[in-house]
This record gives C-alpha cells, structure tokens and sequence, in this order.
C-alpha cells in the first residue's frame, strides 16, 4: 500500500509539472514557443526583440528556445515533430523551405497579416522572390550578401596599395598570386601565407553559381529552376577560373592553416569572399585584423553579382492548430519582421534589415564595412534549394575532383550537373 | 477473546499467502529485475522493430502522414548501389574496407602484444594500462586529438615527416589517405579492449602443457601454433564476433575526423551508419536511412551466424 501511495503522490507530482505551463496558459496567458539555433549576436537580439513585444503584447509570452548548436539543429527540429512538440515560429535557412514545405511541417503567411504586396513593396528583392507553389511561408527579419575581405596588412606588405582592392577577376588573381608566401618550393603544403583560398565547403559554391557563372554570361539553372544549367562553356570556364588558385596559381587551399575562413580571420590570408555574417567573428576573434570590405570584383562581362540569403521565420502546423496560438504567433512575427527590428539586428548581428528602407540607410550605406554589403542586395541572387546540404556537397565533389582526383574541370562540372538534375527531379516528381 | 481472534487470523493468513522469505526474495528479483528489462524494451528493443515498419513508408519526420511505399525504399537502395558512384555504395565498400582491414590487423596486432604482456613480470601492470587507456577515453577526443596530429604542416606528423626530409602527406585531405588514417585511430583505440580479453584467455590455459611441450623439446613457434593458438580459439571467436560488429557500426570517429562530419573528401571514409544519420536528419529521408539500418542488421546477423558457426567448429 505504502508503494502505491508513493507512485501515487508522484505521478501526481509529474503531472502538476508538466501541467503547469498549461495553468499559467489558460489565466488568459497565451504561450507560444519560438526556435532558433544557437549563434549568440541572434539570441541576444532576439532576447531584446522578445521584451519588446511583450511589454506591448501582455497576453502572450514567447518561449525562446535557442539552446540548439547549428549543427544539431535540423535533428531536433525531426525529433519534435513526431513528438507533437516544437516551436509555433522557428527560423530556418531559406533554402530549407521548400524541404519544410514538402513535409507540410510550415503554413502558409495569412494573407490579412503579410499580403503579397505588402512583401513585394517593402522587402529586398530575394524575399520578394521566395514565392514557393503561390504562397510565401517564411519572413526574414534581416537578409546578407556576399562581399570581398581583403586584408589591408598583406597587401602593404606585398607591395600593393592597401586602400584599393581588386576591382576586376584579373585584378583578383595577380593580388592572389603576389599576397602568397612560401616556405621552399611553390607548392601548396609549403604556404605560410595565402593570397586566396577557394573553398567550396563555406561561401564559394554560391560564389561560383551565382555569381561567377552570370559572369562568364552564364546561368545556373533555367528559369523554372528545375534545370541544371552551370554544365555549360561558360560554367566550365568560369568553375576553372575558380579552381586554378589551388591547382595552377597555388595561392592557397582550404585544407592548410586551420581552414579558409578561420585562416582569413586569423590574418593567414589576403582575400576572401564571405558574408557579412562573418565581420561578428573577426571582431570577436580578432579585433587587431587590419581589413577592408570591398563589393565583389566584375566579371569579364563587366557586370556586378551576387549572392543573397537569408535566415527566415516561418510558422508550423503546430501553432495552426490553435487559433489563438496562431494569432499570438502572426503578431510576433508582424514585430520581428519590423523596419525597426531590422535596425536592431543590424546593430548586434551583423545582417543587413531585410526591409529595403532601412537596409538602404544613409548610416548602413556610408558605414566602409557594411556599405558594400548593403550595395550587392540591389544585384544579389538567391539559389532556390530543393535540398540545400546535397546541392552544395555536388559542387564540393566536384571541386575535390578537381583538386585532389585532377579530374577535368567541364568533365567534373558535367558529373555534378547529372547528380543535381536527379536530386531535382525526385524532390519535383514526389509533389 | 481477542487473542484468540487474532490468532486464528494470522492462520488464515499464513494459508491464503504462503509467503517464504525465499519466495519474496525471489519476486523481488524479478521485480527489480522488471526496471531495466522494461527500460531495455522500450528504448533498444522497440525502436529497432520500428525502423522495420518505417523502411516500408516514405517518413520524414516533419511531415504529419507517413505514406506507406511498400518495397520502394529498398528498390532505391539496389539502385544506388548499381550505379557507378553513389554515397549509399561507398558506404557499403568503405564499411568493407574498414571491416576487412581492422579486425585482422587488430587482432593479430593485439595478439601480438598480449602475448608479450603475459611474458613480462616488472611493470607488467603499468603496460596494461597503457594499452587499455585509449578504449576508455572518448572517441571524440581522440579522433580530434589524431585530427590534429595529422595536419597540414604543423601537424606532429607531418612536423616529423619533414625533419627527417620526407615529402608531407595530406592523410584525412586526400582521398586515397584518408580511409587508412581513420582505421589507424580505430584499430589503436580498440585494441585495448581485445589485448585484455586476450590475457584473460593466456590465463585460462594451464601452464602444465607448456611443461609438457618443454618437456618434448617443443619450439615456441610449436607450442604457440599447437597449444596456445587453439586453445585460445573460444577468445578469438568472441572477439571476431564482437570486434566485426564494431566495425560495422563504425560512426563516431569519422563524424568527428571529417570536414563537416561529411565522410569525405569524396566519400572515400564515409560508412553505413553515417549514411543513415545523414539520410535520416539531414535529407530527412527516415524511411530511406531505415532501409539502410535494416540491410546493416542483416549484414551482422548472418556475418555473426557464420562466424559462430565456422569458428567455433574448430574448439573441438
């Protein structure tokens, strides 16, 4: 008896706990839950945006989970699911949406609350774009660029005036090959320090598809999106301008000094392509680094590119089920999607307001560092993903198969289009 | 009155129960022993039989329906394995290679060294140590810890390599190099585990043989192939068993070892389970990774079933 009483008092005790947020709920209290992973300029800019609303929304608390690292992330967005529990609002990668629509897992934007003209008139072009199967799902509160880092210390250094970085690709190469040092032979082992460093792994896919590619007059896909198109002369001439820093000009690879991007962080290497996302890290990780921020250099046919994304808010299927959940969700996305929010995001992450008002401010346009950024938003190309992590390993294999299997740049390129065309056409055909 | 009421009582109670205290000790056995079976269940047993059920549906796990699809799963599976290249196939001939290689050379490698141990007396202790250290420290500290050691440059390796002027090696950046470079850190960490094993076999042969065989004037290379060698038969069985089946689930350290925990470059280290995880949490494709786990199970029940068989014959 005494056993049955003590299992007793505690499922009780369970129960209470468990019950105990949905107590809180039903004192006229709505509570919805927001996710995002753990990036920490993100969760303190969303922690200031959550008392924001708050104080203007008493009835409805926001949870915030943002507890996730990057890399599990997608894992426990799979394990709550079938769990029946997860976020009302969460923000994934843009070109994660299709996925997440596939699965039914997001709903559409409510018409009243974000109507199409009310995105096409206000936000950036590549949000604009994002229309998927007549709906938009997700808005972002703030949108990046791809732009040139350079670092001013090496150019002084190699003889190059420090204050004008390459305007063109020719000019990038010769400053790549003259910022390169080595320790013995030309070879890529004996680099102490690079000039440039392509990896596909980070930023350059996106380098190559949509920017380099246009360049060279070509195109990555059709305009349906639903072919590959980079297996062209112009892809294939524009893919070998890329590779040749590793395998002809050796100006560095990503697989020396700690990786691309940390070996531009840590003052290792001339130039380097990245995100606005990244001026965060150097200023965490180091400060000294004497570098500039430049729009990325034109192409043979004088045109400028580049490309955009972004980190999105959509609303689940979990917070459709209940209306008034739903509602509180809507107006906490209608807040966090602000000209203002996007001011205050820009200020502690980094990242450009998706809203083009305040993304095109005087201050943001005249600020040396995010002024190019802001500029390449005007030009800037977002790839549409059907399944973002596999499209970019096809382009790192095909990279590698350059670089480490000495495969011909077209035949490697020719390999990877196939194996793309497939990952399209099975998302496509089971919609 | 009331005494004897209570006696008569008691009786009747003694009657309905007949509770010895062996007996209760032995329900509560079982009751205690109810906890993990019941934990076990649930958590190993019943997930497992459910990867059966989803490799027959199309799951995602973000979607609110799951399709049945019936064999398709399985057909995309033949499919990735008939083409020419294909994630899913280097998985299957990396998990090969990784079998194929480790467990002979581990075994024979802590053959070798369990044998020296049970020869030498002074410090005997302090060297088994050493060799079972690496299989109780983390796999993921490890495999950063071989990560560094084989880098580019200032890399201990390559730092070494360079001192007695030999070219650099690439090791994890290259795709012939880097399948060798993650079995060399496997194949180190686990020996431990079988180099105990095999002392605690040495132990169990009686030394009156190894008289006996003195005494015939026997070599040592006689008395290893016709005493130890099969009276260790039953160690080795165990530990080809239990070693191929490591192999196979080979994961952690190629996650940690690899750009990414991408299996690359090239898939050239790539392996079944990480295919699944990646299947499974980054495509999202559950039902697909599910097929693969129940291939894998397949794989080391009948590996398993022969290796019982075959091996064991030879005990008697």
């Amino acid at each position: 008896m005494r056993f049955i009483k003590l299992f007793a008092v505690l499922a009780v005790l369970i129960a209470l706990a468990s019950l105990g947020s949905v107590a809180l709920a039903q004192d006229d209290m709505i509570e919805i839950e927001y996710w995002q992973y753990n990036f920490q300029a993100r969760v303190d800019a969303m922690n200031e945006l959550i008392a924001q609303f708050e104080a203007e929304n008493p009835g409805i608390k926001v949870v915030h989970n943002s507890d996730i690292p990057y890399a599990n992330f997608r894992d426990e967005l799979a394990a709550s699911a079938p769990a029946g529990v997860g976020p009302d609002v969460v923000t994934l990668f843009y070109g994660w949406i299709p996925a997440f629509v596939d699965a039914g897992y997001l709903v559409p934007l409510p018409e009243d609350a974000f109507s199409e003209d009310f995105i096409l008139e206000h936000f950036s072009p590549m949000v604009a774009n994002s229309k998927f199967e007549g709906s938009y799902w997700a808005i972002p509160t703030a949108v990046r660029s791809l732009a040139m880092f350079w670092n001013k210390d090496i150019f002084a250094a190699a003889g190059l005036d420090p204050e004008s970085p390459p305007a063109n690709l020719d000019d990038f190469v010769a400053a790549a090959i003259a910022t390169t040092v080595y320790d013995g032979d030309m070879d890529v082992f004996n680099i102490t320090q690079q000039g440039h460093a392509a990896a596909f792994a980070s930023q350059d896919h996106h380098w190559f598809r949509e920017v380099l590619l246009r360049q060279y007059g070509g195109a990555p896909y059709s305009d349906d999106g639903r072919t590959v198109t980079y297996n062209s002369e112009e892809g294939c001439a524009a893919f070998s301008w890329l590779s040749a820093f590793e395998t002809e000009h050796m100006t560095g690879s990503n697989d020396i000094l700690d990786g691309s991007t940390n070996a531009f962080v840590n003052g290792d290497t001339a130039l380097h392509v990245d995100g606005s996302f990244r001026i965060g890290t150097i200023a965490r990780n180091n400060p000294e680094l004497n570098y500039g921020v430049a729009e990325l250099p034109v192409g043979p046919n004088g045109e400028r590119h580049t490309f955009g994304s972004y980190w999105t808010h959509g609303i689940t299927r979990r917070a459709n089920d209940d209306p008034a959940r739903l509602e509180a969700a809507v107006k906490f996305l209608q807040f966090i999607t602000t000209p203002a929010a996007g001011t205050l995001w820009v200020n502690s992450v980094g990242e450009l307001p998706a809203q083009a008002a305040a993304a095109s401010d005087e201050a943001i346009l005249a600020d040396p560092i995010l002024g190019p950024f802001s500029a390449g938003l005007a030009y800037s190309h977002a790839t549409f993903f059907v399944d973002e992590s596999a499209q970019r390993q096809v382009l790192i294999d095909a990279f590698d198969n350059v670089r480490l299997g000495g495969m011909d740049p077209c035949e490697a390129l020719d390999e990877a289009a196939a194996i793309e065309q497939e990952l399209i056409d099975s998302f496509w055909a089971s919609r | 009155m009331a005494t004897s009421h209570h006696t008569s009582n008691r009786a009747n109670a003694d009657k309905r129960f007949r509770w010895t205290l062996a007996r209760r000790k032995v329900v509560w056995a079982y009751i205690f022993l109810a906890i993990p079976i019941i934990f076990f269940a649930y958590i190993r047993i019943y997930p497992a039989l459910f990867a059966f059920q989803m490799s027959l549906h199309d799951y995602n796990p973000l979607a609110a329906e799951q399709p049945y699809v019936g064999l398709e799963n399985y057909e995309k599976l033949i499919d990735e394995l008939n083409k020419r290249k294909s994630p899913t196939k280097a998985a299957f001939q990396n998990t090969a290679n990784y079998l194929l290689l480790g467990v002979p050379i581990q075994l024979c490698l802590a053959l070798m060294i369990s044998l020296m141990l049970n020869e030498i007396r002074f410090m005997s202790t302090f060297y088994r140590i050493m060799f079972f250290l690496p299989f109780v420290t983390s796999t993921i500290a490890i495999a950063w810890v071989f990560r560094m050691l084989y880098q580019p440059r200032f890399g201990l390796i390559n730092v070494m390599l360079q001192l007695v002027s030999l070219p650099q090696q690439p090791f994890l950046n290259n795709p012939k190099q880097a399948l060798p470079s993650v079995l060399s850190l496997v194949i180190w960490q686990g020996m431990g585990f079988a180099v105990i094993i095999f002392l605690a076999g040495l132990k169990q042969i009686p030394r009156t043989y190894y008289e006996a065989a003195e005494v015939d004037g026997a070599s040592r290379w006689h008395t290893f192939r016709f005493i130890t060698l099969p009276l260790l038969n039953p160690t080795i069985v165990f530990l080809l068993v239990l070693q191929t089946i490591s192999f196979l689930r080979m994961f952690a350290p190629v996650l940690a070892m690899t750009e990414q925990g991408r299996g690359g470059p090239l898939d050239s280290t790539t392996t079944v389970v990480l295919r699944v995880y990646r299947e499974a949490f980054t495509s999202f494709n559950m039902g697909y990774a599910s097929s693969l786990t129940v291939v894998l199970f397949a794989f080391i029940l009948i590996i398993t079933i022969i290796q019982l068989r075959v091996t064991a014959r030879r005990i008697n």
